[in-house]
């Protein structure tokens, strides 16, 4: 569904609704950004903290390099001014997750600067529907510990296990207009690092989450108010904070109170947000360098290694998809749409020389049957029973008219059952489809004996019935029949004696 | 650049150091030397120079991402008033 209009109608008329997000993503390292601790998920709570996570005085960060080179690649993949000077801040505040009370930060000098990326709300034509969406900054930072409310009465538990991982706060220019757009963009970013490889984009183990800020404004005014919801986790709950505070804000506005900037927090159970209270002092952080850790300077060198070591990402693939191989526009945007499906897809074309030819049917058995299975089986595409390779020899077979596409919907099942190769099994089933005309020719006449009421008719123009010819036909061979042959030989000898 | 009171107590409160009255009151002309003495500095004009970061040539230092810490939970511990389960045990936060 496309909508190139999102507005609230309020009391007082209709209002446009301006949105901004602050998505944090997780590096993918080995290492936490400032310590040598490990930033794997799950780990028994305290177990991956070192000395310097835990702030015990004396205790110095040193800068893991992983981090600034994935920092560096996302920024070259949207097209973003990359910083060769910058520098990190402290930002300072008291919570129980934060032991050193500050977050070191990029306030003053990010290693990215302006960037874009493209969206589009129309999957099965995303050209039609495209708009870019600005991107302001991206910095590195560190992440939090872990806070646990419902283990005791009294006391709130901490794991520091968190805390000290490397983000990369990627923040948005306020260009996105409806709840549509920000999931498009948060779904188009979380491609692009999953193509990079900075981030797993793995929304429920918190790898990536958004701020999102939302403000509303009568078509034509300055920018209003904004609010700040933190820490919202799923492109679902995105979208319904957009909702819910676009309208609150209306309904406040229209009731004649201002909007206060603030920070709020998503309730999904209850579908709203609400004030917090805690953080009233929170945007005073007195920011400063931070005197233990020195510019981050980089070379331009450096800056080209890491733009060589980019993929193809999205954008390209899908145009590549689209203009070289032929692909549909549907086909070619759901098929980059993640690296791995891509991946799978480039490991069946590799088995031919000509990938152009079998481009367009690889992509549709792809997209319907392959992923109904999967879908059916709860896998992901790296976990298919049936490899690209196996993949391939299905599909050569039916381009070859060995078996028709039904037979190869049988054969499909049977390799994913058993895993063994689709020839094998097309010979031990005895599948291989029959294309002898001879043959079918001789059961066609057997058919229009038997239902010689049914041949009068069709030939006194019941042509309806055409199709029931085709189905005793291919039930009397099993479904073996070459089904175009088939239906070539009954025209013709339907229509004859007509 | 001077602070009052008011200033006083706030950053108190943001730094979580409790101040009294009589305190505030004291620190009041005590900060506002302090900072009329790094005041004086203005009075050199240092636009045009860099600003510095370090007092010897240096580069900042990178490290390989590899795990080489952790699995240390008794000395990350060990000096925490209250530890149950593995964990820091504080007083109940929740919003």
């Amino acid at each position: 569904m496309t909508e190139s209009t999102y507005r609230i109608q309020g009391g007082t008329g209709e209002w446009e609704v301006v949105i901004g997000l602050e998505v944090h993503a997780q590096i993918t390292t080995n290492a936490k950004l400032f310590s040598g601790a490990s930033t794997e998920f799950g780990a028994e709570p305290n177990t991956q903290v070192s000395l310097v996570d835990a702030a015990m005085p004396g205790m110095l960060p040193v800068l893991n390099k992983e981090c600034v080179r994935q920092a560096v690649r996302t920024g070259l993949a949207i097209n973003a001014q990359i910083n060769k000077y910058s520098r990190f801040d402290r930002k300072n505040y008291f919570y129980a997750d934060l032991p050193q009370g500050y977050q070191i930060s990029q306030l003053y000098h990010p290693i990215v600067g302006e960037g874009k990326i493209e969206i589009s709300l129309d999957e099965k034509d995303p050209d039609a529907h495209g708009k870019t969406i600005g991107v302001e900054r991206i910095h590195i930072e560190q992440d939090a510990g872990k806070l646990m409310h419902d283990q005791h009465p009294t006391m709130s538990y901490v794991d520091l296990n968190r805390c000290g991982v490397a983000l990369m706060e990627i923040v948005s220019m306020p260009d996105m207009t409806s709840p549509k757009e920000a999931a498009a963009y948060v779904r188009k970013l979380r491609s692009v690092l999953r193509y990079v490889g900075s981030c797993d984009g793995n929304m429920e183990q918190g790898s990536m989450r958004a701020d999102v800020n939302v403000s509303v404004r009568k078509p034509g005014d300055e920018l209003g108010t904004r609010t700040e919801t933190k820490n919202v986790n799923s492109l679902r709950y995105i979208q319904q904070v957009i909702e819910y505070e676009a309208q609150r804000q209306v309904d406040v506005i229209e009731s004649g109170g201002d909007i206060v900037q603030e920070t709020r927090l998503f309730d999904p159970d209850k579908n709203e947000t609400r004030s917090m209270r805690s953080k009233e002092d929170a945007h005073d952080y007195r920011y400063f360098p931070d005197p233990d850790l020195l510019p981050l300077e980089l070379e331009d060198d450096y800056i080209f290694d890491c733009k060589a070591s980019l993929p193809e990402l999205p954008d390209e693939k899908r145009a590549r998809y689209k203009n070289v191989l032929g692909l549909s526009a549907y086909n070619a945007a759901v098929l980059t749409a993640e690296h791995e499906t891509a991946i799978w897809f480039e490991e069946l074309l590799e088995t031919t020389d000509e990938p152009e030819k079998i481009a367009s049917s690889a992509a549709n058995w792809l997209t319907s049957e392959l992923f109904g299975a999967l879908n059916k089986m709860g896998l992901s595409i790296e976990k298919s029973p049936v490899s690209p390779q196996q993949a391939a020899e299905l599909l050569g077979l039916i381009a070859d008219g060995t078996i028709s596409g039904k037979i190869a919907k049988q054969v499909f099942e049977i390799m994913l059952e058993t895993g063994d190769g689709a020839t094998k099994i097309v010979e031990e089933k005895g599948l291989k489809q029959e294309s002898d005309t001879g043959a079918i020719e001789k059961v066609i006449a057997d058919v229009m004996a038997a239902n010689e009421d049914k041949v009068a008719q069709y030939r006194g123009g019941k042509d309806k019935l055409f199709g029931f010819f085709v189905g005793q036909t291919m039930k009397a061979m099993q479904g073996k029949a070459n089904p175009q042959v088939v239906n070539e030989l009954l025209k013709k000898t339907l229509g004859d004696a007509g | 650049m001077s602070v009052d009171k008011e200033t006083v107590k706030k950053i108190a409160s943001l730094s979580r150091i409790a101040v009294t009255e009589a305190e505030a009151d004291a620190l009041v002309p005590e900060l506002n030397n302090i900072l009329g003495w790094v005041e004086q500095l203005s009075e050199v004009d240092c636009s045009n120079v860099e600003p510095m970061t370090a007092v010897i040539p240096n580069k900042l230092r990178l490290r390989d991402d590899v795990v080489t810490d952790g699995n240390v939970r008794d000395k990350v511990l060990a000096n925490a008033p209250v530890a149950d389960h593995g964990f820091f045990a504080v007083p109940k936060v929740i919003e």
